[in-house]
């Protein structure tokens, strides 16, 4: 399906599009591209003068070693699972939504006003509405974008982007303003939740975790299964094709950027009723970010997602205890993880393309 | 087929990982549930080698100055004083006071090390420390500025620091050529704790220098690198020539030395990071504190999970200091400085002594003791706003 054109000017190298790999062949790409980056993550270890191997123990240790260290690898990983899992939607009609940052933020803003303001409601009540109000608001943050896409065709990476900004400063404002504590002495805060209002924990995890399981087999259905879900892949694929097979595609791209800014706020308010107990703005942390490096590199694929949300869980809780543990900065771990991201991102380039010189150019023909 | 490969991949960089570890991995094995250990406590004391101690930082004490690093000062005093291993101490650094994730995880990872007691060093940290010390009994949460508590392991410590901002004023005051002296402030007069520094400060300055005004500026943060310097540059450019301050970081004594005017540094001594501005310095000696902790753990005067008193020091206790004055300092400094300091050590009179009318800015009197801190929220009558 891909074949080479050969030009008439060629430069020295140049990028070709691969024929597809064999399944061995990729699985043993990315297993490499895996060595690689613990090689390079071990170099720069001992360029810092640490042991690499203790490192790495630590970081597993960190992230395994005790009921409480697993129960807090897996609170890391829910919000970055549940956001790429919103991120996949989008992502998977080729609308490219980087605002999970902001549609996490809107999530947690609407559940809060409700658990603020409405704590003495019911329990179970409160939370329903809290996870509607979360869904709602992250919805209405992803469709604002979407809108604007349908309308007058804008850029949609760019708004995505910038609504995330706009939803940050929001927070600021509220905790500056209408809804700062006044009990906190000037500081600039939100109150802390009645326990009322506060997410219960199940098997020790806030009770999100169920969310995330639970979202992670739906988004799966919703792809895999269904009519709608089918439509969003068309549309990813050719907006013409879309069209002539008689799919309504301003419909599908609304309705499939609200449903990624959903999810995305059901992530928002899981946080705030559930891990914070309160609305900071720390509460979205990059996870959006992160989360649209988890769709890709799981290909989009729900099951995946799961997975590796969860290594990078470990390797942020693991991260963190080498930070205690070494007296290593802060700033360590960062590069660390971003040497190991940055070699499994590539993997993926390589799977895909190669570096062709002049005479190798037909080898693109075989296969 | 792209799916069994993913999976295959991500199970494989698991068992990387695993191989990775090799020998460290078999140390694994449970360790035991959080601070189980401290829990043992049957009315008496938890021995030294028993004890664990988590601190969160809002900066990294390797900054070499402020906050921070006052703080990680004492808890080393503290390590050293009672002769605890590098291993009984965690910290973790950078700890923002606005992220709440952030705070709870890195609280959540001392409970986890084990540790029996958590020094929460900043303001913003006061809620997550509420609400674990309801889930971890076992744990001492020991917050610091704050007003919250429990009585059983939820305390707070604070001092007196305003005795020593009374003297930081006395040398501003003298020393003043232009009677303006600036103030960079981390919250605003609503902020009892900021508000009764710049109070005392002001009181001070004018008990040498009746002429002299206070002006303040807010950051609205209290740890703001870039927002500290800027306050302090539009103090000096309005004519101040001796920079008081209040938050996290050196950069008003920095500008201060760059611009060839004065200062009074805040929290570690700053006679090292602009030792041509800095006059003196208000310190904070937390060792004093993080010792009595720990020991009172130790004794079992304080029963995790029982009983906890909350800890308000001054001068006296050696918590609060005025560093060495600087050579900078104007003629008899030295003097009217150690007279105040006389009154205030033998008792005889202090800054807020509950008795004394004090006048504010706007013509109202109050009188205040200095334990009530938190309601000082006027500003002394030589005190302007600038902005």
């Amino acid at each position: 399906m891909n074949q080479n054109k050969t030009t008439s000017r060629e430069p020295l190298f140049h990028v070709v599009k691969r024929p597809e790999r064999s399944g061995r062949q990729m699985l043993l790409f990315r297993l490499g591209a895996v060595a690689l980056s613990i090689l390079a993550g071990g170099l720069f270890i001992l360029a810092i003068g640490y042991n690499p191997i203790e490192i790495y123990g630590t970081i597993l240790n960190g992230a395994f070693r005790s009921k409480i260290a697993v129960q807090s690898t897996i609170k890391i990983t829910i919000p970055l699972c549940i956001s790429a899992l919103g991120a996949t939607l989008a992502f998977k009609m080729k609308f490219w939504n980087i605002g999970g940052e902001g549609q996490i933020i809107m999530g947690g803003v609407f559940a809060t006003y409700f658990a603020l303001f409405h704590a003495d409601w019911p329990h179970l009540p409160l939370m329903i509405v809290c996870f509607l109000a979360g869904l709602i608001g992250g919805g209405v943050w992803g469709l604002i974008p979407a809108l604007f896409k349908v309308k007058w065709n804008t850029n949609e990476t760019l708004l995505t982007l910038m609504l995330n900004y706009i939803a940050l400063y929001i927070i600021s404002w509220l905790q500056n303003g209408p809804w700062r504590d006044p009990a906190a002495n000037g500081f600039p805060k939100i109150a802390a939740f009645a326990k009322n209002a506060v997410l219960g924990k199940v098997l020790g995890v806030q009770a999100g975790w169920i969310v995330m399981l639970v979202f992670t087999v739906l988004v799966w259905v919703y792809l895999k299964f269904t009519k709608q879900g089918y439509e969003v892949a068309v549309v990813g694929e050719s907006q013409d094709t879309a069209r002539y097979a008689g799919i309504h595609v301003k419909k599908v791209i609304l309705r499939t950027m609200f449903l990624s800014g959903a999810i995305g706020g059901v992530c928002g308010m899981l946080q705030a009723c559930g891990t914070d107990a309160t609305l900071s703005t720390g509460i979205a942390g990059g996870v959006g970010f992160t989360a649209i490096i988890v769709a890709w590199l799981c290909q989009l694929n729900p099951g995946m997602i799961l997975v590796v949300s969860f290594l990078f869980g470990v390797l942020e809780k693991g991260s963190g205890v080498v930070q205690s543990s070494y007296g290593l900065s802060t700033d360590c771990a960062a590069v660390l993880q971003g040497i190991i991201l940055f070699f499994i991102l590539a993997s993926e380039f390589f799977v895909r393309y190669a570096f062709a010189g002049r005479s190798s150019a037909k080898g693109g023909k075989k296969a | 087929m792209k799916k069994l490969i993913s999976a295959a991949l991500a199970l494989a960089m698991a068992a990387m990982c695993f191989v990775g570890c090799g020998s460290s991995a078999s140390s694994a094995p449970a360790s035991s549930e959080a601070g189980s250990q401290a829990a043992s406590a049957e009315g008496a004391g938890v021995p030294a080698e028993d004890i664990k101690v988590g601190v969160i930082h809002i900066g990294d004490p390797a900054a070499g100055s402020g906050y921070s690093y006052a703080h990680d000062q004492g808890i080393v005093a503290m390590q050293q004083t009672l002769g605890l291993s590098d291993s009984q101490i965690i910290r973790k650094n950078n700890i923002s006071d606005s992220d709440t994730t952030a705070i709870e995880n890195a609280m959540m990872e001392c409970i986890e090390e084990g540790c029996n007691i958590i020094f929460a060093t900043s303001w913003g940290y006061m809620d997550t420390c509420e609400k674990l010390a309801e889930e971890y009994p076992d744990v001492l949460f020991c917050h610091g500025t704050g007003y919250k508590s429990n009585g059983t392991n939820f305390n707070n410590y604070f001092g007196r620091i305003y005795q020593s901002r009374y003297l930081s004023g006395v040398a501003a005051g003298l020393k003043t050529e232009s009677n303006m002296i600036g103030y960079v402030g981390a919250m605003g007069q609503e902020n009892g704790e900021v508000t009764s520094g710049i109070d005392a400060f002001a009181m001070g300055v004018e008990s040498v220098n009746p002429d002299a005004k206070v002006y303040v500026k807010i950051t609205n943060s209290w740890y703001d690198p870039e927002g500290e310097s800027q306050a302090a540059k539009a103090l000096i450019d309005m004519g101040c020539d001796v920079i008081g301050q209040h938050c996290d970081t050196p950069n008003p004594q920095l500008e201060a030395e760059k611009a060839g005017v004065w200062g009074v540094g805040y929290n570690s001594d700053m006679t090292k990071d602009a030792p041509g501005a800095v006059l003196c310095s208000v310190e904070w000696n937390w060792g004093a504190f993080y010792t009595q902790a720990v020991q009172n753990v130790i004794d079992g005067t304080w029963v995790i999970g029982e009983h906890v008193d909350n800890y308000f020091g001054d001068m006296a206790d050696g918590l609060v200091v005025l560093s060495d004055l600087s050579d900078l300092c104007a003629d008899g400094t030295a003097d009217a400085v150690q007279a105040a300091e006389d009154k205030i050590l033998s008792g005889e009179w202090d800054v807020f002594d509950g008795k004394t009318e004090i006048e504010d800015n706007a013509g109202e009197m109050h009188t205040v003791e200095g334990a009530d801190y938190g309601s000082i929220n006027w500003y002394y009558r030589n005190v302007v706003q600038a902005g």
